[in-house]
């Protein structure tokens, strides 16, 4: 077993983590910061969390992951870090010249207390940021939160730094996506383009974190948004944030600072939240939606329809992070499944309300803990097994000792492809996610059908 | 082709065109990591090496905490390996190293496949974690019951002032387990290899030399600094049992705090990477009196010669005859792929930047198959993997590594028994045996190559445009980067998916992938036809 300490028992722990269903702030604000066209990320700690987080991306897309760090040694830890990011700002605009470079930090620099906002200012002054290029910064402590939050500080940050509102509307609606693949940015835009609609989404990693091989590296791929189109976001006629955790901040700031109204939603995942992400932009936008998208809606729903035997009352596991994890639950029980183990490591009240509400129908007998760990999980679905487990890679310990169908989604995926170049939201993304699901579980009755009970036809 | 090709680069244009980069003060200091191989004499040659990291470079460099948790510790399957810190960095040394692990039984302790952290928040940091980490490693205790818990200290944990080891020391009282504390936050040193040195000191220090039975077995040996990457531990295990040797311990791959604790029972330490654990095999010759010599089993040549080594150490006619045979018959199948693959793969270059020690050892298998290293550096080695050990008096500690712990490691007055009388010793060495004796990097390479510390991507891109390797060897950052360029990428970290490489076994196993790699369809078709050929001409179906 590759679990075999995990026992059956379920002792409460009170501070010890075993086995997280999350990481730490600052990979989400070096992904963040990768969907800015010509942005170089920079890690302001020791340069060991930099190595992990361009190491775990890099694992999770399979594509260069560039980032710098302060690399503070013991003596930086303890004077300040100021000499280390100013010097880092000058070898990067040197030697690898991004048009903006985003700053985040880490434990090491927070605890410190290094006011990077005011080194930032002086590297200004004193001309080590060149003419006409940036430097957005935002600070992430690892110590609260989640990878979430730290996405969702960075984005916060780049918006808040760089636009400026004109007061002339550019008719444009902005989508902060939300702590999703590049696919899922690409299939936002896509739906946002059906609509007729014109969108600044940010970030935006599409064409950036699935590109393509030619034969030469680009540093700065084409794609991610522009610095152009950061500027203009104070002059959007509304926001959209997709997921809470990730994107409620980020629009809300934007809305408190250049009045541009926002609403924020569930993670398009599904049939009904994406009814809603199409209903929000349709209203943000006063436009109707096109038949093309009833199309695709339909035919999500057909599909739904035809392979409820396989789907209906069965149990499932899920992990992950917060928005993904309700907007999935909410997909699963739309789809006559029972979610009945749900947890995610981010911390977050409204976590367990929110799945509350969408499994109502099945009341006190679903298990929802927040925050929680991947061990608790393994224990739950030991008191409890289910037909199916929807978690990261790190669900595959689980699912092998358990004997149970796996779909990997959410961050990160180290040991397949495709999450790169298959949205999993809007109808489209739902089809793809449906057949994941129905391809786990129909792989499984195959597996284990008796002889006369092995059919050709499903 | 490619060998003509490279002939005509020079290395000190290469050098050059680095440097005219960077800023000045920048280009002053990696002037000196950066040493072109002119001539064949290397006389003289310096590289510099493990002084701290130009920030914003873009290294690959990890931390401290990388070093002693990620790399020594982390391959140790019985002891439960609790981070004290945010989450991160328990999240991201969990599982991402490729050491193997094979418990006995199935009921055999077994944690590889956990992560254990005590995830600090803020109130933690405002406060102090002390109470929390006593709180955790109880927790950890009552569900797991664990033979040994250890407490590797993070970034913020230094700064904050909690002390792990007053934690540790009340802890293992209270619990009567061993329970022992690592002060590796990240900020030490200026790379991983600040965590080597605490995690050997700390190995030392709380289990090294607590079981003191002997293993009834002829030629008992320690293998230092193998982690079991891919399974490379497991078959110089077999290839040693095959011999006639047996492992009292491995330094840490697949390894058990026991074996630890009796490892100074062994009577001959052979160390692979000398940059990890050369720390522990000084210590256990001076307390002990356990003799280490320098081996590699990486490459056939290499591995004979080590067994070779092994068995003129124990001076036993039976055991050097059995090494011969043992040699002989494994050779064959060696033999037959390298006449199979060298078809392919000969004149062809590489170029490899790896940690602190493959870049060295790997050379070897490249040369076998008649392909040529054209560059070669560490992230994290010192001057004497480099240069060779001799140049260690001259090596100076610089003010970011001052801080590291050195051990003052005294004679045992009970246990330290030599294993050899000076007599012997002295025999031995004048034959040309040679003790506490390693080369480094440099006899490796060859006139018009370039030796690189601490690599940055920028230094990374313009070797790959200056040189044009076939084959480019290094870690995860770098791999997809590389490809990008249309240019077979190698992970000499984690083999990729592959391995094992070490011995002979592992040899065929790594020209077959080298092979593959080099000579895979996919890389002739980066450009689309139309791209091939832009013109536009009329062609009529079924033309």
């Amino acid at each position: 077993m590759l679990l075999r300490h995990t026992p059956k028992e379920i002792k409460e722990r009170k501070v010890l983590s075993v086995n997280p269903a999350k990481t730490c702030q600052p990979i989400g604000a070096m992904y963040a910061g990768l969907g800015i066209h010509g942005c170089l990320p920079h890690s302001h700690g020791s340069q060991g969390c930099c190595a992990y987080h361009r190491s775990a991306l890099t694992r999770h897309y399979r594509e260069p992951i560039m980032a710098a760090t302060s690399s503070f040694t013991e003596g930086a830890s303890v004077f300040g870090g100021q000499a280390n990011l100013l010097q880092a700002l000058l070898t990067i605009f040197t030697t690898y010249k991004p048009d903006v470079v985003a700053v985040h930090t880490t434990c090491l620099s927070e605890t410190i207390g290094d006011d990077v906002n005011q080194i930032v200012k002086k590297a200004y002054k004193d001309g080590t940021i060149p003419e006409g290029k940036y430097v957005v910064h935002t600070s992430t402590p690892s110590y609260v939160g989640s990878h979430v939050t730290g996405f969702s500080n960075m984005v916060k940050s780049m918006a808040l730094q760089l636009a400026e509102k004109t007061g002339k509307s550019n008719g444009k609606v902005n989508i902060v996506p939300g702590f999703v693949e590049p696919s899922d940015m690409a299939e936002m835009k896509r739906i946002a383009a059906m609509l007729g609609i014109e969108s600044i989404l940010f970030p935006d990693t599409s064409g950036i974190l699935n590109g393509p091989m030619t034969g030469k590296f680009n540093m700065y791929p084409k794609g991610g948004v522009s610095i152009e189109e950061l500027k203009s976001i104070g002059d959007s006629i509304g926001s959209i944030g997709l997921g809470a955790w990730a994107s409620a901040d980020p629009v809300r700031a934007i809305d408190s600072q250049f009045k541009v109204p926002c609403q924020v939603q569930d993670l398009p995942i599904g049939l009904l939240a994406t009814d809603r992400f199409v209903d929000a932009l349709r209203t943000a936008a006063g436009v109707s939606v096109p038949d093309t998208i009833n199309q695709e809606r339909g035919q999500l729903l057909d599909v739904i329809s035809d392979m409820q035997p396989h789907l209906y009352g069965k149990k499932v596991a899920i992990a992950g992070d917060p928005d993904q994890v309700i907007a999935l639950t909410e997909f699963l029980v739309t789809i006559g499944m029972k979610p009945v183990h749900i947890v995610t490591g981010t911390p977050g009240k409204a976590f367990t309300k929110r799945i509350k509400e969408v499994t109502a129908r099945f009341g006190d007998e679903i298990n929802v803990k927040s925050p929680s760990d991947l061990f608790h999980l393994h224990q739950l679905i030991k008191n409890e097994p289910v037909d199916l487990l929807i978690c990261n890679t790190y669900g595959k310990y689980i699912a092998r000792d358990e004997d149970i169908p796996f779909v990997r989604h959410g961050f990160p995926i180290l040991d397949r492809v495709g999450h790169s170049y298959f949205p999993t939201v809007g109808y489209k993304g739902g089809l793809h996610f449906l057949e994941k699901i129905l391809g786990a579980l129909m792989d499984r009755t195959d597996r284990d059908a008796p002889e006369e009970r092995f059919e050709l036809v499903e | 082709m490619t060998g003509e090709r490279t002939h005509t680069v020079n290395p000190e244009d290469i050098k050059k065109e680095i440097l005219s980069k960077y800023p000045p003060k920048v280009a002053r200091k990696r002037g000196k990591q950066i040493t072109p191989v002119s001539s064949d004499d290397k006389e003289g040659l310096q590289v510099g090496a493990n002084v701290r990291t130009v920030p914003g470079i873009i290294t690959q460099r990890g931390c401290c905490y990388a070093g002693c948790k990620g790399v020594i510790m982390g391959p140790t399957r019985d002891i439960i390996n609790l981070t004290h810190g945010p989450i991160g960095c328990g999240f991201y040394s969990w599982l991402t190293r490729r050491n193997q692990t094979r418990p006995p039984s199935d009921d055999a302790d077994n944690y590889m496949t956990y992560c254990f952290s005590t995830d600090m928040k803020d109130e933690d940091i405002v406060f102090g974690g002390e109470k929390k980490l006593k709180a955790a490693i109880q927790e950890a205790y009552d569900i797991f019951k664990p033979k040994a818990i250890s407490i590797f200290s993070t970034c913020p944990v230094g700064l904050i002032g909690d002390d792990v080891h007053a934690v540790a020391r009340e802890m293992k009282e209270k619990l009567g387990i061993n329970i022992f504390g690592f002060s590796c936050e990240g900020y030490k040193g200026v790379s991983q290899s600040a965590g080597h040195h605490i995690a050997n000191n700390a190995i030392f220090k709380h289990v090294v030399g607590l079981n003191d039975t002997v293993m009834d077995a002829k030629f008992k040996i320690n293998l230092l600094g193998e982690y079991n990457i891919g399974g490379d531990g497991f078959i110089i295990d077999e290839l040693l049992h095959k011999c006639g040797i047996d492992l009292v311990s491995t330094f840490s791959g697949n390894s058990t705090v026991d074996q630890f604790a009796n490892c100074h029972t062994a009577d001959l330490n052979a160390v692979m990477c000398h940059r990890s654990i050369n720390y522990v095999a000084d210590m256990l010759e001076t307390k002990y009196g356990i003799p280490w010599i320098k081996i590699s089993f990486t490459g056939p040549t290499s591995t004979a010669s080590s067994l070779r080594k092994i068995a003129a150490y124990f001076e036993d006619q039976e055991l050097i005859d059995r090494v011969e045979e043992v040699i002989a018959e494994e050779m064959i199948p060696v033999e037959a792929k390298i006449k199979d693959v060298k078809k392919r793969c000969e004149g062809k270059t590489a170029m490899m930047f790896v940690g602190g020690s493959r870049a060295h050892h790997y050379q070897e298998l490249f040369k076998e198959i008649g392909m040529k290293v054209l560059s070669a550096g560490y992230e994290f080695a010192h001057r004497d993997d480099y240069e060779g050990r001799h140049v260690i008096p001259d090596i100076k500690v610089d003010a970011d590594s001052r801080n590291i712990e050195e051990l003052t490691i005294e004679k045992d007055e009970n246990l330290y028994s030599p294993r050899k009388t000076p007599e012997q010793m002295q025999a031995l060495e004048e034959k040309g045996y040679p003790f506490k004796e390693y080369e480094g990097l440099l006899p490796e390479m060859t006139k018009g190559s370039l030796i690189v510390d601490d690599i940055s991507h920028h230094e990374t891109e313009t070797l790959i445009a200056m040189y044009k390797p076939d084959i480019f060897c290094a870690g995860i950052k770098e791999k997809y980067a590389v490809q990008k360029h249309g240019i077979p990428m190698k992970q000499l970290h984690s083999y990729d998916t592959g391995g094992p490489y070490a011995v002979f076994k592992g040899a065929i196993n790594f020209f077959e992938e080298i092979d593959r790699m080099l000579n895979a369809n996919i890389w002739q078709y980066l450009e689309a036809p139309w791209q091939k050929d832009p013109e536009l001409s009329a062609t009529f179906v079924g033309e």
